[in-house]
């Protein structure tokens, strides 16, 4: 269960538009490179989360009983969990969770083993060749922590995306599924309570979340994070010395990079 | 509640600090920005919502582009266009120097900047000269060149609008058009029949004072997302949003109704809906009585379409065009008009109305859109349950309503309704035409449009040959009382523009050195009768145009039929592309398919700078000008459009006074400004205007004068920059209105007067008092005598002046003698469609216009079995110059594609996500076949019809080249207002 007074991110898929304003605004704020793509059949680009998108759109769409269409969008990145595979996967502490319960990767002690990558249920960590480490979605450490929001939150056009303390963002949430009952959604819920240790980004959803390919993936994470741990310990214990020429080696790849 | 306004008011202050120091953290252990965040405000390039955003710039290099916290509309949000737009400023595509093309030559050289500019200035003299017209075909003195056009641009700053309006109007071209023609031209007479002027009657954040949104036309999630932040704050209020498109879109995944319409049928859709509320009175009836001609008698030898199976009365079969005499008032012998207050008069335009649309039953209307009889009757009773002082519902649309060949009729029926249910003037109402170009309002206003000046002013007619007759023509007589009639203001406005132009010059002489039109010819095949947008691709065909200078427009994508566009940009001897890129337009001679060696154009790309590089204003869609400093340098040596301008008219005022040349005063004596910092504010106060006697300037247009000793280049915006200081650089924050209802008259300048929504005396009864006082807008003070709130339409009080101050008659007019094509919209089909009319046997707009020849054909529903339609994409930005150019959006959505119900798909054999091939009568193109539940086939009688939807952002330059949906679309056009179909035409696909 996150901090009350921990930093935590609301989306409300009610409210989303699936304008990918917080796609872009990430790109711009971190400064990330866009990526060569291409249109399989689907509004959603690029497709998956990778070391230079740490957000990505996804679109579903079918008819609903009574023959209309919808068309729904759902925020994929990372989720910020409070027992976060990738932080129990990391062999070298690089990944951690920082003040407020933000998980961020520090690039001087990860040694781009890609143990996170594996451990990570929702796809969000991704290993830079370029670079030897790996990158996902800080919460936009930097800005929350000098009084700003994340780049993303402060992008949406129709406050899909809010940010405030766990406490402030759980109770809107828990609020806005209240309304939304009312409204007539009658599957609304929140996403993100249980999983994982309650995860720092808390989604409201309309329909069922595995409408939105989300609660099996967890499941089979939790699996995969308890062997991440072991697997990560014996690699470290392996390793041993091995240390210093895999730090240098990044070090090297990160030269190469520049 | 944690609202975004609540947390930046926070945020510095509380919610980070706080955190750190409970958990005992050191403020100096704070991580540190990874760069600032900005400081500089900016106003937002793509759409016309006018967002803000804050620029950080570091050693002269934009670092951070973000959205401006304190700007009422977006609150620091940003569509994802916007929010890239720091990608446009860098793009790797960025021109940086002068690029030269020989004719029949295969490459780019670099030229310098004098060299260019000095053999601009040639060609255009001698190009003009040669095609000067001193005398048309009537004997009329028109002083005009018909060899040289200019297209564009909506993308530049009020600034420069004017002064490429000034220029060009001066050198006496007249085929002086931009991108308003081809996306909103048809709303503008629509608009400004109905109410007085063509613009959007509130603007974006007023949505969330609506309590029914109608989205008809339109697809604001997408395409002005943060105006859609407004209908879902309306929404969180309790308001319904109704959505018909022919595809269900991402406004319509938000919509309480949605109803999937077949393309072009609009105008049977709101039929219907007038229909139903007179059926079903569902009309305020105060305000229909009041504020409309409802009560006006009018000729008795007029006939509806009803009477005359889908024609009115006056139709010439020959010249295609309607006698429009029975199209009249009855007038008394003052002039005034005869009414009845009791509107049964069976010649009253209430009864009028009535028989008009009583074929427009819901089975009919059923038949002809494909929406199911339930689904109609359920949004016309949801939208009609607006029609009561206590409620406010809003129509809201944009390319899906005007790009039709009954484009401005369609608009009307907007008009019509909300007029009957008394929803303009009120805050949440109106009609609400969003504008897709960050200043297409603006570059409207300042006239870059071949039939207008500055302020609506019109370009005179060769059969008007002196001041005194023009000015006679155009001041109209007031036909009701009280009516304020406010264009018999006219000459101030049109004396004071001649002043502002030629200030050392006497107006009558001033007068002659205007160009003037001759009149219309209209009707089909004529191809020479007008100087629009689609004329001039067929004048260069015809060779008749030699020279095309196109600044920030890009037609070789944006036309349609774009291949016979491209075909014309082949048969001009030079043109000049004005642009931060190399677009379709600049390359249309190396485009694929053609060999360079056969063209002969002479082809410039001056490299400009993007709005970020420049000081100036934009006009959003709900006529803010908003300033911006300049917060960068342009790369290279690319220049500002004022420089660039400025520069070659001293080139021409050179080789004028050494050369002579027709009409040479006109150039020699213009006003022009000298190259400064400030050159874009010298601009401005000359557009605001000044008062020649003192140099003052001008503090509003009412103290504007006929006699010469006030100058003011656009009376519209009068008021804008004062000796008070800019007022469009203003940036306070806190709503004016009591009520909130988001007026913010200290943020900005809203053209006319600051006023914010227009017509809003119509929401107060007779005595000036609030219809709903719960909502008021403004109200009378009857002890004070003045009035309070918005800025009134005219400071008359309640019984000296109706609302509609435009207008002669001072009501709204449900009945509009002035449209080419009827008084009331009648629905006919699309020039290509798959179906026969079935309300009448008049298939088509009797009077469209559509031109004949090789290149314009259109096919049949047997060859071309499947309706389509076009739309954009969030992502992207009309020809793609400065989206598929922006890495970070050619990265969401790389490829074009077309929508296609599952049906179609299946009996194609084409899976989703495969590469199909699009054919048209004009053109074909390939696209990425998306195959979707979002569109539905329709089941018209015992027919099923399939309808496409195709993105039109592709050309064969820059970011991933790919085809323009524009090489399949038709040229058939309005008859009001010269827009093209784009939104309803036949293809076929084909698997590749």
């Amino acid at each position: 269960m996150p901090n009350p007074k921990d930093y935590a991110i609301l989306f409300d898929a009610s409210r989303c538009i699936g304008c990918k304003a917080c796609q872009v605004a990430c790109k711009q704020w971190n400064d990330l490179e866009a990526e060569k793509t291409e249109n399989r059949g689907s509004y959603a680009n690029p497709p998956r989360l990778t070391a230079h998108t740490w957000i990505s759109m996804r679109y579903y769409e079918g008819l609903r009983p009574d023959g209309d269409p919808y068309f729904d969008f759902i925020r994929g990145s990372c989720m910020h969990c409070t027992h976060a595979p990738c932080v129990a996967s990391c062999p070298t502490g690089a990944m951690a969770h920082r003040e407020g319960g933000v998980v961020t990767v520090d690039e001087k002690t990860c040694i781009g083993c890609r143990s996170c990558v594996q451990a990570c249920p929702y796809e969000a960590v991704h290993f830079d060749e370029a670079r030897g480490v790996v990158h996902k979605c800080t919460m936009c450490y930097d800005r929350i922590s000098n009084g700003d929001q994340p780049a993303c939150v402060k992008a949406c056009p129709t406050d899909a995306l809010t940010f405030g303390t766990y406490q402030e963002i759980r109770a809107m949430a828990e609020e806005r599924v209240r309304v939304l009952k009312e409204r007539g959604y009658a599957r609304a819920n929140v996403y993100g309570l249980a999983e994982l240790g309650g995860t720092h980004v808390l989604y409201v959803l309309t329909e069922h979340p595995s409408q939105y390919d989300l609660p099996k993936a967890v499941r089979e994470a939790e699996k995969r994070a308890a062997t991440g741990w072991l697997s990560a310990g014996i690699a470290a214990a392996a390793l041993g010395a091995g240390l210093k020429f895999i730090v240098e080696r990044r070090e090297a790849l990160k030269g190469g990079g520049q | 509640m944690l609202t975004r306004r609540k947390f930046i008011g926070l945020a510095g202050a509380v919610t980070g600090g706080a955190l750190f120091l409970e958990r005992g953290m050191a403020q100096g252990a704070r991580p540190v920005l990874r760069k600032p965040i900005g400081e500089k405000p900016l106003i937002c390039p793509y759409c016309a919502t006018g967002c803000g955003m804050i620029a950080a710039v570091q050693g002269g290099r934009l670092v951070n582009l973000e959205g401006d916290p304190d700007h009422p509309i977006n609150q620091g949000a940003l569509c994802s266009k916007g929010q890239a737009a720091r990608g446009f400023v860098q793009s790797p595509y960025r021109v940086t120097k002068v690029l030269y093309r020989a004719p029949g030559s295969d490459r780019w050289e670099e030229k310098d900047w004098e060299w260019a500019l000095g053999r601009i200035a040639r060609l255009i003299k001698d190009t003009r000269d040669r095609g000067w017209v001193e005398v048309d075909d009537q004997g009329q003195v028109v002083r005009r060149t018909e060899s040289i056009a200019t297209l564009g641009t909506s993308v530049g700053s009020n600034e420069e609008a004017y002064a490429m309006s000034k220029l060009f109007r001066a050198l006496g071209i007249v085929y002086i058009e931009h991108q308003a023609r081809i996306c909103h031209s048809s709303t503008v007479p629509a608009l400004g029949t109905s109410f007085g002027r063509g613009a959007m009657t509130n603007h974006p954040i007023d949505f969330k004072n609506a309590d029914v949104i109608l989205v008809q036309g339109g697809n604001p999630a997408e395409q002005h997302p943060l105006t859609f932040r407004w209908i879902l704050e309306a929404k969180e209020r309790g308001a319904k949003l109704i959505v018909v498109d022919p595809r269900f879109n991402r406004t319509a995944s938000k919509a309480d109704i949605f109803a999937q319409i077949r393309p072009g049928t609009d105008i049977a859709f709101m039929g219907g809906m007038i229909r139903y509320i007179l059926e079903n009175k569902r009309y305020d009836e105060f305000y229909v009585k009041h504020y409309t001609n409802a009560s006006f008698l009018v000729n008795p030898e007029f006939k509806t379409a009803t009477e005359l199976d889908g024609l009115f009365s006056g139709y010439d079969p020959e010249k295609r065009t309607y006698d429009t005499s029975t199209w009249a008032y009855q007038v008394d012998e003052n002039g005034q008009v005869r009414t009845d207050p009791t509107l049964q008069d069976p010649h009253c335009v209430f009864q009028l109305l009535r028989k008009q649309y009583e074929r427009y039953t819901p089975e009919v209307v059923s038949k002809i859109t494909g929406i199911p009889v339930e689904k109609l009757l359920a949004i016309y009773d949801l939208y009609s349950s607006t029609g009561r002082p206590d409620r406010a519902g809003t129509i809201t649309y944009a390319m899906g309503a005007t790009q039709h060949t009954y484009g401005t009729q369609h608009i009307r029926t907007y008009a019509i309704v909300q007029l009957l249910l008394g929803n303009i003037g009120l805050p949440g109402g109106g009609v609400n035409a969003l504008r897709g170009h960050s200043n297409v309002q603006g570059s409207t206003d300042f006239a870059l449009l071949y039939h207008d000046l500055p302020g609506y002013l019109g370009l005179p007619t060769g059969d008007k040959p002196t001041l005194e007759e023009w000015i006679a023509s155009r001041v109209p007589k007031a036909n009701y009382a009280p009516s304020a009639n406010w264009w018999q203001n006219y000459p101030k406005y049109f004396i004071s523009l001649l002043k502002a132009w030629w200030p050392e010059v006497d107006p009558k002489e001033a007068y002659g050195y205007l160009p003037k039109l001759s009149p219309h010819k209209g009707g089909i095949p004529d191809k020479s009768a007008d100087y629009s947008h689609y004329a001039i691709f067929h004048a260069m065909l015809a060779g008749r145009i030699e020279g095309l200078i196109a600044i920030g427009q890009n037609p070789a994508n944006s036309a349609a039929n774009a291949n016979l566009a491209r075909k014309a940009l082949d048969s001009l001897k030079w043109l000049v592309v004005v642009d931060p890129m190399e677009t379709e337009t600049a390359a249309h001679w190396k485009r694929p398919g053609v060999n360079p060696k056969e063209i002969q154009t002479e082809v410039f790309l001056l490299p400009s700078a993007v709005w970020a590089e420049k000081s100036g204003s934009i006009t959003n869609t709900g006529r803010w000008a908003q300033w911006y400093d300049k917060a960068l340098d342009p790369p290279g040596e690319a220049k500002e459009e004022l420089w660039i301008l400025t520069e070659l008219v001293q080139r021409l005022k050179k080789l004028y006074a050494e050369e002579g040349g027709p009409n040479k005063e006109a150039i020699l004596n213009l006003s022009w400004w000298e190259h400064s910092e400030h050159m874009a504010e010298e601009v401005a106060k000359e557009y605001n205007g000044y008062d020649l006697t003192t140099g003052k300037l001008m503090a509003k247009f009412a103290d504007l004068r006929d006699d010469g000793t006030t100058a003011c280049g656009n009376w519209l915006y009068c008021g804008a920059f004062t000796e008070e200081g800019n007022k469009m650089a203003r940036r306070d924050p806190r709503d004016t209105h009591p009520l909130g209802l988001g007026l913010f008259q200290n943020w900005a300048y809203a053209w006319p007067a600051n006023r914010r929504i227009l017509y809003n005396r119509a929401s107060t009864d007779l005595k000036g008092q609030p219809r709903n006082p719960a909502k008021w807008l403004v109200r009378w003070n009857p002890k004070e005598e003045k009035w309070e709130g918005d800025v009134p339409d005219g400071v008359a009080p309640p019984d000296k002046a109706l609302p509609f101050i435009m207008l002669p008659e001072g009501v709204g007019r449900l009945f509009a003698a002035q449209l080419k094509d009827g008084p009331f919209p009648e629905h006919y089909e699309p020039w290509e469609s798959a179906l026969a009319n079935l309300i009448s046997g008049q298939d088509k707009n009797p009077v469209c216009k559509v031109w004949v020849g090789d290149l314009d054909v259109y096919g049949t529903p047997e060859e071309y079995p499947i309706v389509a339609t076009t739309y954009r994409l969030t992502e992207h930005w009309h020809t793609g110059m400065m989206s598929r150019n922006v890495p970070w959006l050619l990265e969401i959505q790389p490829d074009p594609f077309v929508e296609m119900d599952v049906e179609l798909a299946k009996s194609l054999g084409v899976k989703n996500g495969e590469w199909v091939r699009i054919k048209s009568a004009r053109g074909e193109m390939k696209a990425v076949a998306l195959v979707t539940p979002r569109v539905q086939p329709v089941k018209v009688g015992d027919k099923t019809l399939h309808q496409v939807g195709i993105v039109i952002h592709w050309g064969y330059q820059g970011g991933n080249p790919g085809d323009s949906a524009n090489q399949l679309t038709p040229q058939a056009l309005d008859p009001n207002s010269f827009i093209q179909e784009t939104k309803a035409f036949l293809v076929r696909i084909e698997k590749i």
